[in-house]
C-alpha cells in the first residue's frame, strides 16, 4: 500500500481516547438530536419562525422598541459613569507604582500590602461574578426595571475597569511619580502629575471600550428583568410572538453596531 | 500639600488640558448626566437610612451559604453539566466553524464566500443567551439546549477565524501535493489542515474557557447547568442555597481563569 499514512495508527489512537472522554460529557449534556425533530417542539419552533416575517413595524411597537434601546444605552452610560466611580479609587489602592512604603522600609508597609489584599479580593468577587447574576440579585432588591441594570454593570464593570486601570498605571513609565514620591509629594499628587498625563489617554481608551461592552451586556440583561430591550424581547417571547422578537433583534443588531462606531470613532480620536 | 508655588500656567502644562478636552469632558458630563434622568435614577436615594437597612437585610438572608453534604453534591453534579455544556457546544462549533471556514475562506468562489460570510456574521452577532431562549423553544429545557445554544454563536466566531487561517496558510505544500495528483480532499487533509491545527486548537481552546463562564449563566432561560440551579432556588426564596450556587460560580470562574493564564505563560514561554 503505498498509499498509507504513517501516522494513522497514532492518530486513530487519539480519536478513540478522545470519544472515550466525549461519551460521559455527550450523556451530561443530555445530547440528543432527536429532540429538535420532535413533532410537538417542531410545531412549536415552526410557527415561531414562521411568524420572523415579516417583522412587527406597526408605529406603538416600534416606539416601544425605540424607547427601550434609548432606555439600554442610558443604562450603560449610567452604569459605566458609576463603574469608574468605582474602579477608580480601588484602582490607585492596588497601583504598586503608588505606593510610597515601597520607595524604602519606611512604616505602613504592612498596613498598604493589606489594604491591597483586600482591594484586589474585593476586585476579584466583583467581576468573577457575571454580571447577569448580579442582574438577578439586584433585581431582587431593587425591584423590575432598569436600577438594577445600571447597578450590576457598575458593580461588574467597576470590579473589572480596576483591575485593568492598576494594571495600566503600572505597565506605562512609573518614573515621573516615582521621583515626586521621593521629592515627598502626597500620593494623589503623584497621581495627577506624574502617572495621570501619560496614562489617561490609554484609560479613557480603555473605558470606551468597556462601555460598548455594557451596551451588549444591558440587553442581555434585560431577560432576568432588569429593563431595556431584553426584557422586551423576553415578554415577547414569552408570548412565542414570532415578529415583535425579529424587530428586536434586528434592533439590536443596530445597537451593536452604532455602539461600535461610536467606541471605534471616539477611541481613534483618542489615540 | 507643598504645591502652592507652582503657578496656573505650570499647572496648565502638566495636566495637559486643552480646549478640545474640556469640551469632550463638559459632553461626557451631560451625556452621564441625560442617562441617569432618563432612567429616573437618583444615586442619592440608593443611600437612605431606610434602603441600607433593607439592604442589610436582603443579604444578610444570603448566610450563612448551605453546605451540608447533601447539597455539595447537586452543585458539583450542576457544575459537571456546566462544563459538559461549554465542551460539547465548543466541540461541536469546532467541527462547524471549519466546515463553514472552507466556503468562507473562498475555496468554491465569490457568491458562496460572500454568503457563508454573512451566515457566520448572523451566528455571530445574536447573543448566546438569545440563543439559548430560542433553543429551549426549539429543544425543550436542559442543557441541550444550551449545548445548541453555545454551538450556534461559536461556530460563527470560530467560522470567522478559523477562515482567516486558511486565508493565511501557506499554499506552497498543498499545490506540491495537487500537481503531483493527489484528488482535493487529500490534498486539504494532508497538505493544508497540519499547518493550521495548531491555530484551530489554540482559538477552540479561548473560546472553551469564555463558553464555561457563559454556560454558567445560561441557566437562566431554562437552558441547565449552575445557572438554572440558582433561577430556581432564588425563585422559591432560598437565599442560602442560592449562595452557595453563586459561590460555586466564582470558584469556576476564577479556577478557569487561574488555569488558562498559567497555559498563556507556559505557552509564551515556550514560544520564545
Amino acid at each position: 500500500m503505498a498509499l498509507r499514512d504513517p501516522d494513522a495508527a497514532g492518530r486513530a489512537l487519539w480519536v478513540a481516547a478522545a470519544l472515550l472522554v466525549l461519551w460521559p460529557l455527550l450523556h451530561i449534556a443530555q445530547f440528543n438530536p432527536a429532540e429538535l425533530f420532535d413533532a410537538r417542539n417542531l410545531k412549536v419552533m415552526g410557527g415561531f419562525v414562521g411568524q420572523f416575517f415579516p417583522p412587527d413595524l406597526t408605529g406603538e411597537f416600534l416606539q416601544l422598541v425605540l424607547k427601550a434601546t434609548v432606555e439600554t444605552l442610558a443604562m450603560a452610560t449610567a452604569g459605566t459613569a458609576l463603574a469608574m466611580l468605582l474602579a477608580a479609587p480601588l484602582g490607585l489602592v492596588l497601583s504598586h507604582s503608588l505606593s510610597i512604603s515601597r520607595i524604602g522600609p519606611g512604616p505602613g508597609r504592612g498596613f498598604g500590602e493589606a489594604l491591597r489584599a483586600l482591594a484586589r479580593v474585593t476586585l476579584l468577587v466583583l467581576r468573577g461574578i457575571p454580571e447577569i447574576v448580579w442582574a438577578l440579585l439586584l433585581v431582587r432588591a431593587f425591584g423590575l426595571g432598569p436600577a438594577a441594570g445600571v447597578l450590576a454593570i457598575a458593580v461588574t464593570y467597576g470590579g473589572m475597569l480596576g483591575k485593568v486601570y492598576s494594571e495600566i498605571l503600572e505597565s506605562g513609565d512609573t518614573r515621573p511619580a516615582r521621583a515626586l514620591l521621593e521629592s515627598g509629594s502626597g500620593r494623589l499628587m503623584a497621581f495627577f502629575y506624574g502617572l495621570l498625563p501619560g496614562a489617561s489617554q490609554e484609560l479613557a481608551s480603555y473605558t470606551v471600550y468597556r462601555w460598548e461592552c455594557a451596551v451588549r451586556a444591558s440587553v442581555i440583561m434585560g431577560f432576568v428583568g432588569a429593563g431595556g430591550l431584553g426584557q422586551l424581547m423576553d415578554q415577547s417571547m414569552k408570548m412565542l410572538n414570532g415578529g415583535e422578537v425579529s424587530t428586536i433583534l434586528i434592533m439590536f443588531l443596530l445597537l451593536v453596531l452604532l455602539a461600535d462606531a461610536i467606541s471605534a470613532s471616539i477611541r481613534k480620536l483618542l489615540a | 500639600m507643598n504645591n502652592a508655588t507652582v503657578t496656573f500656567e505650570e499647572r496648565r502644562r502638566a495636566l495637559g488640558f486643552c480646549i478640545y478636552c474640556w469640551l469632550g469632558l463638559a459632553a461626557l458630563a451631560v451625556v452621564i448626566w441625560a442617562s441617569f434622568a432618563y432612567l429616573a435614577i437618583e444615586p442619592r436615594r440608593l443611600f437612605t437610612a431606610e434602603s441600607r437597612g433593607y439592604m442589610a437585610e436582603f443579604v444578610r438572608r444570603f448566610f450563612p451559604p448551605d453546605m451540608s453534604a447533601d447539597f455539595l453534591q447537586k452543585i458539583g453534579k450542576g457544575a459537571l453539566e456546566t462544563l459538559a455544556i461549554s465542551a460539547v457546544g465548543t466541540l461541536l462549533a469546532t467541527a462547524a466553524g471549519l466546515a463553514l471556514a472552507l466556503p468562507a475562506s473562498g475555496r468554491f468562489g465569490g457568491a458562496a464566500k460572500a454568503l457563508t460570510r454573512f451566515f457566520l456574521n448572523f451566528l455571530r452577532s445574536v447573543p448566546e443567551l438569545v440563543w439559548a431562549a430560542l433553543m429551549v423553544l426549539a429543544a425543550g429545557l436542559g442543557p441541550f439546549a444550551g449545548t445548541l445554544a453555545l454551538a450556534l454563536h461559536t461556530s460563527g466566531v470560530l467560522g470567522r477565524l478559523f477562515a482567516e487561517s486558511l486565508e493565511n496558510a501557506p499554499t506552497e505544500p498543498a499545490r506540491a501535493l495537487a500537481e503531483s495528483g493527489a484528488p482535493a480532499g487529500l490534498t486539504f487533509i494532508y497538505g493544508t489542515l497540519p499547518l493550521i491545527t495548531p491555530q484551530l486548537i489554540a482559538y477552540s481552546l479561548y473560546r472553551w474557557e469564555m463558553n464555561i463562564r457563559m454556560a454558567t449563566v445560561l441557566g437562566f432561560v431554562g437552558a441547565g447547568g449552575l445557572g438554572q440551579m440558582l433561577y430556581y432556588e432564588l425563585s422559591l426564596l432560598h437565599e442560602a442555597q442560592a449562595s452557595t450556587v453563586i459561590i460555586a460560580m466564582l470558584v469556576l470562574v476564577v479556577f478557569v481563569d487561574a488555569i488558562s493564564a498559567r497555559v498563556r505563560r507556559a505557552q509564551m514561554r515556550a514560544g520564545g
